[in-house]
């Protein structure tokens, strides 16, 4: 058999058996060759895959990027270090309180800025609401790619929302917050606020329980995900692959317990991992990454303590960190999130890069694809759970 | 973790005659890192993934910094004595001499062990210049992680990566021609004459079309009497 313009099948591979490319055996026909996207409901946005078909079985994919490239990092290099952070609410848009915090511990780092106890606080409980959120609207998402019309997808929704006014309230933007400071938060929350929040982590995990009894043990969902774009630790590992994703491949990896950033250690809560490392286990490590949230959120929301939310010594309007560089990251929802900024001493950076969990874990798209039908690969791609606004920047 | 002192002097242990050297950093953050010659960089790059005490198995973040050409200004001061007055103040005549840096381009590695959970150890891998040497050796045969980060800094930085499987541009157009992320990247000036209250813009189109057309006569308003 011979496949023709295969390079990337045929190259050489890092460690010998970490990646294995399978193109199908049982050559009858001419392959097809289908563009997916990049105007296609299931690929999240514009997004295109360029799939070679041996009948219905993926031989090769390649995804194709760029449909929303604005040069976001030429865009950071133009404005100053506070400018950049309505930007960064931009990137992965279901997820702006996390995006604002990465960025703000890069900035942090590179100016050797304090942050008071309750802004960290703060911190925490926002980045584990957007968590619920976005692994909220992930469950749905998927759930529609594998054919469950609507009703998952609506409930989804219906909590978001709660979630959406939450911030809105506090930041005055649903989804572009533009929240957090270098040394604090913009504003504190108010009692009745911190009220609502509690309230709505209280009955979170009724909804969960609801949205499991719909999804968790339906034999349809178990039949269509299992066994179903399979990926191995090894792989995960060397592909950069973080987050949701690799844990689901049972590589004990979160950044919340590894660099211990903000207050997190004083929070008791478990890191859920998978066995199998399929859309089955991607599935279920969100739903129990939602619950470890919660457990987080109860011990955030009843510690929180009185004090400033901004360092009286931040500095905002004429800002210049002394020259230098630095990396900063998070464990965000879609994986680690990291800034790297080099500061040649002027307002504005001079290097400003975004590390994108989401564009960063497509690397491994083709080889847990390969071998599938094309049904299979949308719901494999709904897995990875990817925004792109954050993968195209 | 080992600082990057006591690794550079274990790789040059490993690798004699390798280009290794400490890039201090002087910010606050003080992450300091490696800067590679290019001879040994994939070598060093396999042995800093497998090497048992520092296993940096994931790689997670690569990128471009441009360093353009800089002319760099010294200014010396040459005293010389007052010859009518031998013992009075020497006349100070500044001299400034004009050089060169020559510019280049630098590719970042950043580097985790998920094995031992520590990082970052950072290393760098310079160009020869900005234009006709402006190659490192690619690391994706070491990191698969490298693969599309790399494809990026070729597509906005123009560095090309020598083993690359799939090297192509990845977020700009493939009949692309410029880098985008250069520091002396200008925009194309392909301006189309639209109705804007910008003066800005208005001004730059004058050199596209010297008497700007009507409204009317670029979209032709649907239904209306010819």
């Amino acid at each position: 058999m011979s496949v023709p313009d295969f390079s990337a099948l045929n190259a050489e591979r890092a460690t010998p058996g970490a990646r294995v490319r399978e193109v199908h055996d049982s050559f009858h026909g001419d392959l097809l060759e289908v563009s997916m996207g990049p105007h296609h409901p299931s690929t999240h946005g514009v997004f295109r895959m360029i799939v070679t078909l041996d009948g219905e079985t993926i031989v090769k994919l390649k995804p194709v990027f760029g449909y929303l490239h604005r040069n976001h990092e030429k865009l950071g290099e133009t404005v100053t270090y506070l400018g950049s952070m309505p930007y960064t609410d931009r990137l992965d848009y279901l997820s702006s309180m996390t995006n604002n915090w990465a960025y703000a511990l890069a900035v942090e780092k590179l100016a050797g800025q304090a942050v008071p106890e309750r802004a960290e606080y703060v911190r925490v409980i926002l980045a584990e609401l957007t968590r619920l959120l976005n692994h909220t609207c992930l469950v749905g998402f998927l759930m529609q790619d594998c054919g469950c019309s609507g009703t998952p997808l609506m409930y989804a929704f219906r909590e978001r929302e709660y979630i959406l006014d939450l911030f809105e309230s506090l930041s005055g933007s649903r989804m572009m917050c533009n929240y957090q400071r270098f040394g604090g938060c913009r504003v504190d929350p108010s009692a009745d606020w911190l009220a609502g929040a509690q309230k709505l982590t209280d009955r979170y995990g009724t909804f969960l329980d609801e949205f499991e009894t719909l999804l968790t043990g339906n034999e349809i969902i178990m039949a269509r995900t299992q066994g179903v774009g399979k990926l191995s630790p090894e792989l995960a590992i060397n592909a950069g692959v973080t987050g949701p994703m690799l844990r689901a491949t049972g590589v004990n990896y979160d950044l919340r317990k590894v660099d211990a950033y903000g207050v997190y250690p004083r929070f008791d809560f478990r890191v859920p991992l998978g066995d199998h490392g399929d859309v089955y286990d991607r599935y279920m490590i969100r739903v129990l990454e939602m619950r470890e949230s919660i457990k987080i959120l109860q011990q955030a929301l009843a510690g929180l303590p009185a004090g400033p939310i901004m360092d009286p010594k931040a500095k905002l309007r004429s800002f210049r960190p002394k020259a230098g560089e630095a990396y900063g990251r998070i464990e965000g929802p879609k994986g680690e999130i990291g800034f790297y900024l080099l500061s040649d001493g002027s307002p504005n950076p001079y290097r400003y890069r975004i590390r994108p969990p989401s564009f960063i874990n497509l690397t491994v798209l083709e080889d847990m694809c390969l071998g599938h039908t094309v049904a299979d690969a949308v719901i494999i791609l709904g897995s990875v759970d990817i925004v792109l606004g954050e993968v195209d920047r | 973790m080992e600082s990057p002192e006591q690794i550079r002097d274990r790789l040059l242990v490993q690798f004699p005659g390798a280009e290794i050297s400490v890039v201090t950093n002087p910010g606050i953050a003080a992450q300091h890192s490696l800067l590679l010659g290019a001879a040994h960089a994939r070598a060093i790059a396999e042995f800093l993934r497998d090497d048992p005490t520092l296993r940096l198995d994931q790689c997670s973040n690569v990128t471009g910094i441009d360093w353009p050409e800089k002319e760099i200004v010294e200014t010396t001061n040459i005293s010389t004595p007052d010859p009518a007055n031998p013992a009075g103040p020497p006349t100070v005549v500044e001299q400034k001499t004009k050089r060169l840096q020559p510019g280049f381009l630098e590719v970042v590695y950043h580097l985790y062990s998920i094995t031992h959970r520590h990082g970052p150890v950072i290393f760098r891998l310079r160009t020869g210049n900005r234009t006709d040497q402006a190659t490192v050796p690619s690391l994706t045969p070491v990191w698969c992680s490298c693969e599309f980060q790399e494809r990026e800094v070729f597509d906005l930085f123009g560095v090309t990566f020598v083993g690359h499987p799939d090297l192509r541009r990845i977020l700009m157009w493939d009949e692309f021609k410029d880098h985008p992320m250069r520091r002396d990247y200008v925009e194309p000036d392909d301006y189309e004459w639209e109705p804007t209250p910008h003066g800005a813009v208005l001004e730059k189109t004058k050199a596209h079309y010297p008497t700007p057309p009507t409204p009317a006569a670029v979209a032709p308003v649907k239904g209306a009497a010819p």
